[in-house]
This record gives structure tokens, C-alpha cells and sequence, in this order.
């Protein structure tokens, strides 16, 4: 683990974002509260004819293919070998575990009968059959494994940190404690010393899930793909193909460069740091292979399951496929040139198409092309969305006040002003 | 930058490859499990049917208990005296509707679960809540395994198993030949026991399936000459007889090949004897751990290059 690679950002804690953000998280917990006493159907726009709604769709088909930076940098770093690309893993594991994480809220939020889950781990209960199965073992799995290759940040700052927060707080509640004040101090120093103790040892073992790390979303992304390949009789011939799992797979990798892009530019442009165009570039050259090859499959599976007509019909169907495709077509086409990729503006654009279109092939494929026959519609509720946003909301608020806390963010280097390196092409950053 | 660029096409065209190879040979295969005619069906006569709903009152009052299933007003009924669901939902098991496209032909219909031979719900269902008894056929479901996913609602081509929307603690409800009430009790599900016109009756798979074809042989004219559920989805232990076509029942046209092969074929491809998975982590390993070491010896290794690394 190279520490010296990143850096807290400094800044305050309690900014006006924050506040904006806590409202909505807590808009969330009001309408969560509706739902577990009203019943599912009070807070969503969800029926018999379309048990999943955005929840599924959104937070957790999409949103876990939306964090997928964390798997599409560490296959870069440690299997492809690019370790120039270190210094921006750890931030993209860090929204990976809140994407999984909210993604896991989302799904117990959805669920019926949350209290039966201890049923995964019930050897008897296991349903090998089951996409589902494997996609809820793998994600909670995934999720520990992400936590786990984090913890090295929050060991090294338990350990290197001054405790100043904590230590003013203990200043301000002072009369009332000052007996106990040297004894919290003392704890202060045991946390660090055990923090200094137990993070080499994890260290030494972290290979291991780093590894697992980059198994398991293989292993999970292309189940979400296996989810609807029962619905023969219900998903749209254009979406409904026995490579749904490998297009599934290919899609979540490429949506994970391009979301490593966007949340490099936004964060960059948020905390005014300065942007890190060589690594995304470096990134973006690599997108328009994937999505060139998951285009190949998704044309030639048409072709050779004669559903290509279909796709040129202009209805509502073929509407979405083409928005889809050309999003990620478009998207791509942009960044197979080099000068395109060397632009921030059109890397930035061409992410977004690309992570909007590879998106929407998610939402076609469990709610625009799912119907499940004549007298069903679906449309998400004010409160179905509400419960969205607010986890989205949720996991922004997470993200900006960690990257305060724990070394996250890649180092900038500095000039003998202190101030950060303006211009960033040269910048040289340490692997 | 180029030759490297292709290399990556190249690595991961490979990778592509592999994948159309695990799903090729699962395409191919479409072995069907064989038929079990021993299990337990009914068979309902649509034209013996009078639509008096007895057999709805029946189901709700033996199996109402399951899921606390409730009496559904109708908007005009103020006095909340009738049940009257319009569809199967969370507090409905099984339905009559009425197909009248003109004053004639009409015809009644009976919907409840289907009792699939290869039933999709149990080939999805993450924790087994749902199961398919070998003997009777019977298609089951355990509310206290169920975590409540809605996973058997996306992949019923029939759309029967329905959710409790309004409740806190809500489960599904579909019908199960009343296997813990009245089959238990007397041998017989509920509705068939009180049909007064025996337009539903009970057995095995196979004599209602020699029954129905009795009835069409000796009926020219009379029946759609098809018995559906005999091949629809690999079959299904509930049988249907109609004069008029089943898709006007609001049955869904159906291929012979049962989802869950389909899908079973494939996922068991890439999970056999969770082969692929572990071969994956293993080479995983091997190429992380080497360049984690090349990376130890030469710390600024691929740096040095002239264009500062890869690209």
C-alpha cells in the first residue's frame, strides 16, 4: 500500500451542500417509515405485473454497475498491470463500497419479508438455480471485501491523525468531563496503537481480497444479466438473448471507466482541485475497445436471432434500443480520438453519454422491454423516487465527508507556495 | 500506444470468445425434463362452468387464514357484504372471470396457479421458499423461508403469485391445491370439493389429460381442440378445456420449452461445479501476485517509458 499516494482533502466538514443533502436523507427516512408500516405499495408505483420497480432497476442493476470503478481500475492496476494508476483506486473503492452499500439498502428497503434474509446463509435453503442466489451472495460478499480493501485508509488515519475534531469536542464538553478527560485521551492512544498494530497485517493478506475483489463482480455482474433470462415470454426479443450475462458483464466494465472519469471530473471540480487528465485519458482509451466489442455482440446476436427488422422499427421498443445504442455508440466514437481524449469537456461528455447509454440497456432490460402482458403499467411514485434520491443523496454526503476524514483523494503535489500544481499534464505522480 | 491498444482488443476479444463459448453449447441444449403424468392436476371445463363462484368463496374460507386474506368491497357496496376481487391479488387464490366478446360466444374461466411441471418460481426463488413436491407436483410456498424479492412474479409467464402491497408484512398468496387445509383433511382442494357442476374435477395428470381428450373426441365441434397446459411451458398440472380460444381467457401464447430450462441451462454452464469461478480467482492471483512483484523490484517500472507509461 502506497499511503503517501493520497491525501485528506482539507475543508469543512459542515458545508452548505451537506445540509441540503442531510434534508433529503432524512425526507428518505420519513417516506422509509411509511413504507414499513403502510406496506410497499403506499410508497411505490410497483404491482403484480411489475414487481421490480426503480429500486431494483436504478439502485441496484444500474447503481452496481455504476460503482463498478473500483473493479475496472484494480483490473487495470493489478492485472493489466498500469500501476500509474494507483493513486486514483482508492477513491474509486470508496464509491464502490457506497454504491454496494446503498445498493444492499435499496434491496432490503425492496424486499417483503427482509427479517427471513438470514435464509442465504442456510446451507438447505441454497438455490443453485437461482441467479438471485448468486447475485445476493456475491454483492454481500463483494461489499465486505470492499470495506476490507478500504480499511487500510481508516487504520492509517485512526493512527497518523491528531484526533483534533475529537479533541475539541472533548475541550468543549470539558467542565462536565474533566475527570474523564485523560483517560479518553489515554483510549485515544490505545485506538492508535492497535490501529498501527493490526494495519501492516492486513497489509500483508490484503492481495487475497483485492483479487476476490475482481472475481466476484464477474462472478455478479453477469448474474444481474442471468436475471431475466427467464423471462422468455416477457422481455422484449430485442433485450432478451441468451448473452444477456456477457453483455451484462461487458457493460458494467465500461460504465466503470467512464464513471471513474465523472466522479474524477466532478470531484476535481468540487473540492477545486486540479483535474488528473493523463490517468483519464489514459482510461478513455480504453473504453471504445469495450463498447466496440459489446456493440459487435449486441448486433450479431440480433442478426443471428433474426431480430434486426425489430430493431429499425421505430416503435417504443425499438425507440429505447436506439437510444441506447447510439448513446454508446456516439459515445465512443469520441473517445477513439486521441485529441478527443486529451479534452476534459469532451472526455466529460462522452462519459456521460456512455454511462446514460449503458444505463438505459439496464433499465430496458428489467423495466423498459418487461411487459408482462395486456392491463399492466408502471411508472415510479413521487415517494419511490424520493426513497432514490435520497439514498443517492446519501451516499454523496458519505463520500464528501470521508474524503475529509481519511486520505481518499490522489496527492497533489505542491509548489514551495504551498499552493497546488495548476497545471496538471505535467504532473508527475509517484506510483 | 497503438500495438498496445490492439493487444488490449486482442485480450479482450479473447475473453469475449470465452464468454460465447460457455453460452453456445447451453443454446444448443434444450433437453426437457420428462413429463410426470403421476402428478396431481385438475381440469376445468369451461363450458360445464356456471360462473357461481363457489369454488372462490370455498378457497377464501379454507385457505383464508394463509396471508390473513381479505373479503375485497366493491366500490358499490356499502354495506361491505360481497367479495368481490376483480383479479387474483393478495387476498385471492383463484378466480371465475367472464369472457363475453358479444352476447355469444362467452365463456368462464377459472385462474389459479398453474402447477407448472418445470415451474419457473422454483427455479428462481433464491431461498427455496418456493418449492415443487416430486410426488403430487404440488408448486408450495414456505412463508416463513420467503424473503419477500418478487423474483416469482417477474418469471410466472402465467403472472399468478401475488403480493400483499398494503401490509406491513405482506407475503405471496397463490394457490396450492390446498395442501395444508382441505387436501390434507379430506383428500380433495376445496374448490373441486364444492364445483356443483363438476367443471373442475381432481386426479392425476394423466387421467384428467384421458378425460379431456375423451371429452373431445366425443364432443366434435364443441371444444377448441387443444387441452391447454397438456405442452404450454413444458406442461402444467392444471388443465384447461374451452370453447373459445384460450387466448381470449386471458391466457398468454406460450412456447412448449419451459423458461427455466432455458435459463438454468445457461447459468449452470458458467457455474458447473463452480469450476469457472474458482479457475478465474486462481489465475487472477497468479498475474496479480507477479506484478505486484515486478513492481517491487522495479518501483518505477512502467513510468520509465517515454510517453510516461502506457498511454
Amino acid at each position: 500500500m502506497h499511503h503517501e499516494d493520497y491525501q485528506k482533502h482539507e475543508g469543512d466538514l459542515f458545508t452548505k451542500s451537506f445540509f441540503v443533502l442531510l434534508a433529503f436523507v432524512l425526507m428518505g427516512g420519513y417516506l422509509l417509515a411509511v413504507r414499513c408500516i403502510k406496506g410497499i405499495g403506499a410508497v411505490s408505483g410497483m404491482s403484480d405485473g411489475f414487481p421490480w420497480g426503480i429500486w431494483l432497476t436504478y439502485d441496484v442493476a444500474t447503481g452496481t454497475a455504476m460503482a463498478c470503478g473500483g473493479y475496472a481500475v484494480a483490473i487495470l492496476v493489478y492485472i493489466r498491470h498500469h500501476m500509474h494508476y494507483h493513486p486514483l483506486i482508492r477513491s474509486c473503492i470508496l464509491t464502490s463500497m457506497f454504491g454496494y452499500g446503498f445498493a444492499g439498502i435499496s434491496v432490503m428497503i425492496d424486499l417483503g419479508r427482509p427479517w427471513n434474509v438470514y435464509n442465504f446463509f442456510v446451507p438447505s435453503q441454497w438455490q443453485f438455480n437461482s441467479a438471485l442466489f448468486e447475485v445476493a451472495l456475491c454483492v454481500m460478499a463483494y461489499t465486505v471485501v470492499l470495506i476490507i480493501e478500504f480499511l487500510p485508509a481508516i487504520l492509517y488515519s485512526l493512527e497518523k491523525s491528531e484526533w483534533l475534531r475529537l479533541r475539541t469536542f472533548i475541550d468543549w464538553l470539558h467542565p462536565s468531563l474533566a475527570p474523564k478527560k485523560e483517560t479518553l485521551i489515554n483510549h485515544i492512544d490505545k485506538v492508535r496503537k492497535a490501529a498501527g498494530w493490526i494495519r501492516p497485517l492486513l497489509e500483508k493478506v490484503l492481495i487475497f481480497f483485492i483479487v476476490l475483489g475482481i472475481t466476484l463482480p464477474t462472478m455478479h455482474q453477469s448474474s444481474l444479466g442471468s436475471m431475466l433470462l427467464i423471462a422468455t415470454t416477457k422481455l422484449n426479443p430485442l433485450w432478451h438473448t441468451g448473452f444477456l450475462p456477457l453483455l451484462f458483464l461487458i457493460n458494467c466494465i465500461y460504465i466503470g471507466y467512464s464513471m471513474v472519469i465523472l466522479e474524477s471530473l466532478i470531484s476535481c471540480y468540487a473540492f477545486k482541485r486540479p483535474y488528473e487528465a493523463k490517468e483519464l485519458s489514459g482510461i478513455a482509451s480504453i473504453i471504445p475497445w469495450l463498447t466496440a466489442i459489446w456493440m459487435t455482440v449486441v448486433i450479431g446476436d440480433l442478426a443471428w436471432r433474426g431480430q434486426l427488422a425489430a430493431a429499425v422499427r421505430f416503435d417504443f421498443y425499438s425507440f429505447f434500443f436506439l437510444l441506447e445504442f447510439a448513446l454508446v455508440a456516439f459515445g465512443s466514437l469520441i473517445l477513439f480520438n486521441r485529441r478527443n481524449r486529451l479534452s476534459l469537456r469532451t472526455l466529460f461528455i462522452s462519459a456521460v453519454m456512455i454511462v446514460l447509454g449503458g444505463g438505459l440497456y439496464r433499465f430496458n432490460v428489467y423495466l423498459i422491454g418487461y411487459n408482462p402482458g395486456p392491463g399492466w403499467t408502471y411508472f415510479p411514485s413521487l415517494a419511490e423516487l424520493g426513497i432514490t434520491v435520497s439514498i443517492v443523496a446519501f451516499e454523496i454526503l458519505g463520500y464528501q465527508v470521508l474524503v475529509k476524514l481519511v486520505p481518499v483523494l490522489p496527492k497533489i503535489h505542491l509548489h514551495s507556495h504551498g499552493k497546488p500544481v495548476e497545471h496538471k499534464i505535467e504532473q508527475k505522480i509517484s506510483a | 500506444m497503438k500495438s498496445q491498444s490492439r493487444r488490449d482488443f486482442l485480450k479482450i476479444a479473447t475473453g469475449t470468445g470465452a464468454g460465447f463459448l460457455a453460452v453456445t453449447p447451453a443454446l444448443a441444449f434444450s433437453g426437457m425434463p420428462p413429463v410426470n403424468n403421476k402428478n396431481l392436476g385438475m381440469l376445468y371445463d369451461a363450458t360445464k362452468c356456471v360462473g357461481c363462484k363457489t369454488c372462490m368463496v370455498a378457497c377464501k374460507r379454507v385457505n383464508g387464514k394463509d396471508g390473513n386474506q381479505e373479503v375485497e368491497k366493491a366500490s358499490f357496496d356499502k354495506d361491505g357484504l360481497w367479495d368481490s376481487p376483480i383479479d387474483l391479488s393478495g387476498n385471492t387464490r383463484t378466480i371465475i372471470k367472464l369472457f363475453k366478446e358479444k352476447n355469444t360466444p362467452w365463456s368462464y374461466v377459472k385462474h389459479s396457479c398453474m402447477h407448472c411441471q418445470k415451474a419457473s418460481c422454483v427455479s428462481v426463488c433464491p431461498v427455496g421458499a418456493l418449492t415443487k413436491d416430486e410426488e403430487t407436483g404440488i408448486v408450495d410456498y414456505d412463508k416463513d423461508i420467503c424473503i419477500g424479492c418478487r423474483y416469482c412474479q417477474v418469471a410466472c409467464p402465467f403472472n399468478i403469485p401475488k403480493f400483499q402491497w398494503d401490509r406491513a408484512l405482506p407475503q405471496i398468496i397463490k394457490c396450492n391445491f390446498c395442501k395444508s387445509t382441505n387436501l390434507k383433511e379430506k383428500g380433495i382442494p376445496a374448490c373441486v370439493e364444492v364445483c356443483p357442476t363438476e367443471a373442475i374435477i381432481f386426479g392425476t395428470r394423466k387421467e384428467l389429460l384421458q378425460e379431456a381428450r375423451a371429452r373431445i373426441q366425443q364432443n366434435p365441434g364443441k371444444y377448441i381442440p387443444q387441452i391447454f397446459g397438456e405442452k404450454e411451458v413444458g406442461g402444467t398440472n392444471y388443465l384447461f378445456l374451452s370453447a373459445v380460444p384460450f387466448t381470449k381467457l386471458g391466457f398468454p401464447e406460450l412456447p412448449q420449452e419451459a423458461p427455466a430450462v432455458f435459463s438454468e441451462n445457461i447459468h449452470h454452464t458458467i457455474y458447473k461445479g463452480f469450476i469457472a469461478p474458482i479457475a478465474l480467482y486462481a489465475t487472477l492471483f497468479v498475474i496479480a501476485l507477479r506484478n505486484i512483484h515486478k513492481q517491487e523490484k522495479h518501483p518505477e517500472g512502467p513510468d520509465k517509458r517515454p510517453d510516461g507509461g502506457k498511454h
